[in-house]
């Protein structure tokens, strides 16, 4: 950096802690004018909480921060906004019943009349590529719409700097290219970006500088694009990574078939699944990309007999199953982890014990006459605990105390460990670090290779490319037909995903 | 400013703190109260708490004990069993109404035969009639998705309706010169629910609702369905995922819930009530569900609290007779201590704050 440009924002020593855990401890950065800088780590390194303190959504607890030279010490968002401090969070705070000009107008200090605002929409979005019409319900928007309300919400307050936090979990690659696009932009303007990430492809492409985060403190500053995406991943874990191993595997029969499946959405505004049919092999692992929101809640729900489906159309080894609940399911070996660990695969106030009996009764007779035998719950959980490497003082421990890592390790072994024939996961490494994501991925690639099939609905492409045999993509409620992964490029699978939602007419016009 | 940080995990010191601190702050709040009313504080305290348990005439008391905490505890274990799994049955003081008027109702037909049999029958009916005036708001829930709180509640005055009629009506007592109100089962050896220690206040009803803190202990502690309805109360998304089908939960909760509290109501019409009339209930339905909070929903706690409650009830009727307080007062006294325990298990789930005020 040099003398002449002093930094626009400037962080000196900023240290935060909550009960139990130094969320950051003594950290500084500088972020120029103009600079796409990369904020990277683990969950659970700072990052969010170096953020919120940037945004006055937390007070530090020591340390100052400067903004053009000047002490900036926000009290509250307000302040961040009206020192030209803007952030797009990962979860979006939108209204689905209202429109997108509507939505704006809720984030303003002082909305201007609504046909003016959605003018300005329009000019902000035409000026940035991020096609958006003003009068759209928010609940028919796509993720990436979605993300772009929130964009231009904040652009329309000409943020000197602009926060993003992990803005591309929910986009299709073509979108992310949209938003990269966009962003470039603005740093061509001169808006700082801090751009918090965990997928370092994507830091080295945008990013001109990095922090990197570990355990609260500032690990390593760098320039990203001078680094390989291995170097900076055991920078962020600090630890050597393992490869997955996918040997010793081929497909083998038909194990379960799905036809004809149509299903309404369980929520307000998601689209209903429409005819999704597939066939599944032992030995393969089938992954399902998509945007969330495309249909992957119901698909699981569908699977785990959570929601039963009319006759014929879920078969396990040829045996109609569509109308089975999720016990007579898990009696004949379909298995399900579903996304949302605390309070759907997990109760969050049980023991690890209870949690371990909560699917385990069936296949590991954890019961006699109905009454629970609790040596031998617990034996199981303890079981799941060493074989999955789950740090936790033991069983007794409740499922909420532990981080979503170990939580996700628990929930992914308690099914590996019931042996079976088919299991179901959806984002099976959401918010899990990359050592432990490594581990629920090879443990999901053992299962196959000991002849079980194994589906893995996710977001994360990477993931999806890293350990599935075949892929389709869910977009819309519509399931693409399962090709070879090894066949496709991220090109096409973007386009399966549904390329850049909303950009349809942009991309004939190319 | 008070300001409220959530524990990472329920404390449970709390948990079992907050029902003596309730208590605690009822009897000062209740002090204030009797102040207002113009009586000396400790005076009352003393009438209502000490005198029943240790006071000149407690022999008499003590017995009295265990006939209120009966049937309160009876129906507070059926009701904790769906609080649990989050299904709320407001209702039982009508299951409770409906119950006695069924065992009533064989009793009444049976007259005057005499056999073994005849109390058996009761029972069954008893508990028949209250699972049926509990399955109504189940099936509604069910059927239709009605709240099974305001369903359960207005069944209660339904009940009472059909109460005051069976009193003057089919279930008058023929030789009763005109009075309303059914013939003394106390009179019917045959479906007499008799004491069975004398002055000891333990009657079959007491012995059922030990026996119901027992096995719902054991159904919710040890068994896989009590197990499913913990968690359909603690996470319903989990719980379907571990195969609980909602519509059976609801007709088990408020079926086994109604059930109790039939039987709490025939034990009560063939023992110490003895008779059908039109003030029969006397409000135990809905002071067991302050029981089945204040006890933590747990069988123990139960115990104790439906023991608690019994005391008031008693303690009130002294302070009546002695201090010439009104009869409402200890309803304000049980209400003020449900309102003490549902603030106080704040504590439970927060920690409090000193704050200055800020800009």
């Amino acid at each position: 950096m040099s003398a002449t440009e002093p930094p626009l924002l400037r962080v000196e020593g900023l240290s935060k802690a909550y009960p139990g855990v130094l969320a950051n401890d003594a950290v500084s950065l500088a972020v120029a004018p103009g600079q796409v800088h990369a904020l990277l780590g683990e969950n659970g390194a700072g990052k969010s909480t170096l953020v919120k303190m940037i945004y006055g959504l937390v007070r530090p607890d020591s340390g100052s921060m400067a903004l053009r030279g000047a002490p900036y010490a926000p009290p509250d968002p307000h302040a961040a906004r009206a020192a030209g401090v803007a952030m797009v969070f990962q979860h979006f705070s939108l209204f689905e019943a209202l429109n997108v000009a509507e939505n704006v107008a809720l984030g303003m200090e002082n909305p201007p009349p609504l046909r003016q605002l959605a003018a300005r929409i329009r000019a902000v979005s035409d000026a940035y590529g991020l096609p958006l019409d003003a009068g759209r319900i928010v609940g028919d928007l796509s993720a990436g719409e979605r993300q772009r309300v929130e964009i231009i919400r904040c652009l329309l307050q000409e943020p000197r700097l602009l926060i993003m936090d992990e803005p591309t979990s929910v986009l299709t690659p073509q979108e992310v290219e949209i938003l990269f696009a966009t962003l470039r932009q603005l740093a061509a303007e001169g808006t700082a970006i801090l751009y918090i990430s965990h997928k370092l492809e994507e830091i080295r492409s945008l990013c001109d500088q990095a922090t990197i985060l570990r355990g609260g403190r500032v690990v390593a500053s760098c320039d990203p694009r001078q680094r390989s995406a291995h170097e900076l991943a055991e920078l962020m874990v600090g630890a050597e990574l393992k490869l997955t191993d996918r040997a010793g595997r081929s497909a083998g029969d038909v194990v379960m078939e799905v036809q004809g499946l149509n299903l309404p959405p369980a929520s307000a505004f998601g689209p209903s699944l429409k005819d999704i049919g597939f066939a599944l092999r032992r030995g393969e692992v089938l992954g399902i990309g998509g945007v969330a929101g495309n249909g992957q809640e119901d698909l699981l729900a569908a699977l785990s007999g959570e929601r039963p489906t009319p006759a014929g159309t879920v078969l396990l080894e040829g045996e109609d199953i569509a109308q089975l609940g999720p016990n007579a399911r898990r009696a004949r070996g379909l298995l399900a982890a579903p996304e949302e660990r605390l309070g759907h695969a997990a109760a969050p106030d049980m023991s690890l014990t209870e949690n371990a009996v909560l699917t385990g009764t069936t296949r590991r007779r954890l019961t006699r006459y109905g009454f629970i035998n609790r040596l031998a719950a617990r034996a199981f959980a303890a079981e799941i605990i060493a074989g999955f490497d789950v740090r936790t003082p033991g069983p007794q421990v409740a499922a909420r105390a532990l981080s979503g890592g170990n939580l996700q390790k628990f929930v992914i072994g308690r099914e590996v460990l019931q042996a079976p024939e088919v299991l179901v996961v959806n984002q099976p490494t959401w918010g899990v670090d990359a050592a432990a994501a490594a581990a629920i991925r090879q443990a999901l690639l053992d299962l196959a290779a000991g002849g079980a099939a194994v589906i893995v609905i996710s977001q994360d492409l990477d993931e999806l490319l890293e350990i599935s045999d075949r892929f389709a993509a869910l977009n819309e409620g519509r399931l693409s037909v399962p090709r070879e992964t090894a066949s496709l490029s991220l090109q096409e699978i973007g386009l399966s995903l549904g390329g850049a939602h909303g950009m349809k007419q942009a991309e004939a016009a190319q | 400013m008070i300001v409220l940080i959530a524990r990472p995990a329920p404390s449970r010191l709390w948990s079992w703190a907050t029902p003596l601190l309730a208590v605690l702050a009822t009897m000062l709040a209740g002090g204030v109260l009797f102040v207002l009313l113009g009586k000396d504080p400790v005076e009352a305290i003393r009438v209502i708490f000490w005198d029943p348990l240790l006071g000149p005439n407690a022999g008499y008391f003590r017995g009295q004990l265990f006939i209120k905490a009966g049937p309160l505890i009876l129906i507070a274990a059926g009701l904790a069993v769906g609080f649990r799994a989050g299904i709320w049955n407001i209702g039982a003081e009508g299951q409770y109404i409906v119950g006695a008027i069924c065992g009533a109702a064989v009793a009444l037909a049976a007259y005057p035969a005499e056999s073994v049999l005849i109390f058996p029958a009761m029972v069954l009916a008893g508990a028949l009639g209250g699972w049926a005036w509990g399955m109504i708001p189940a099936l509604l829930k069910n059927r239709f998705g009605t709240s099974e709180i305001l369903v359960s509640l207005m069944l209660v005055y339904v009940a009472q309706n059909i109460l005051a009629w069976a009193a003057f009506g089919p279930l008058k007592n023929p030789g009763g010169f005109g009075f309303p109100g059914s013939r003394n089962l106390q009179q019917y050896p045959s479906a007499h629910n008799a004491e069975l220690i004398a002055g000891s206040g333990l009657h079959w009803g007491v012995l059922a609702g030990f026996a119901a803190l027992i096995a719902t202990y054991v159904l919710m502690n040890r068994h896989i369905a009590g197990f499913r309805i913990r968690l359909a109360g603690e996470a319903p998304r989990a719980a379907r995922f571990a195969g609980v089908v909602p519509a059976r939960l609801v007709a088990f909760c408020l079926g086994l819930s109604g059930a109790l509290a039939g039987l709490a109501g025939m034990f009560e019409v063939a023992g110490p009530s003895g008779q059908i009339t039109d003030s029969f209930n006397a409000g135990y339905g809905f002071t067991a569900i302050i029981v089945a909070f204040l006890g933590r929903l747990n069988p123990l706690g139960i115990l104790l609290a439906g023991l608690l409650m019994a005391l008031t009830y008693i303690g009130g009727d002294m302070a009546q007779l002695v201090l010439l307080l009104p009869a409402a007062a200890i309803q304000v006294f049980q209400g003020l201590l449900l309102f003490f325990l549902l603030g106080f298990d704040l504590l439970t789930n927060y920690t409090l704050r000193w704050e200055g005020a800020r800009a």
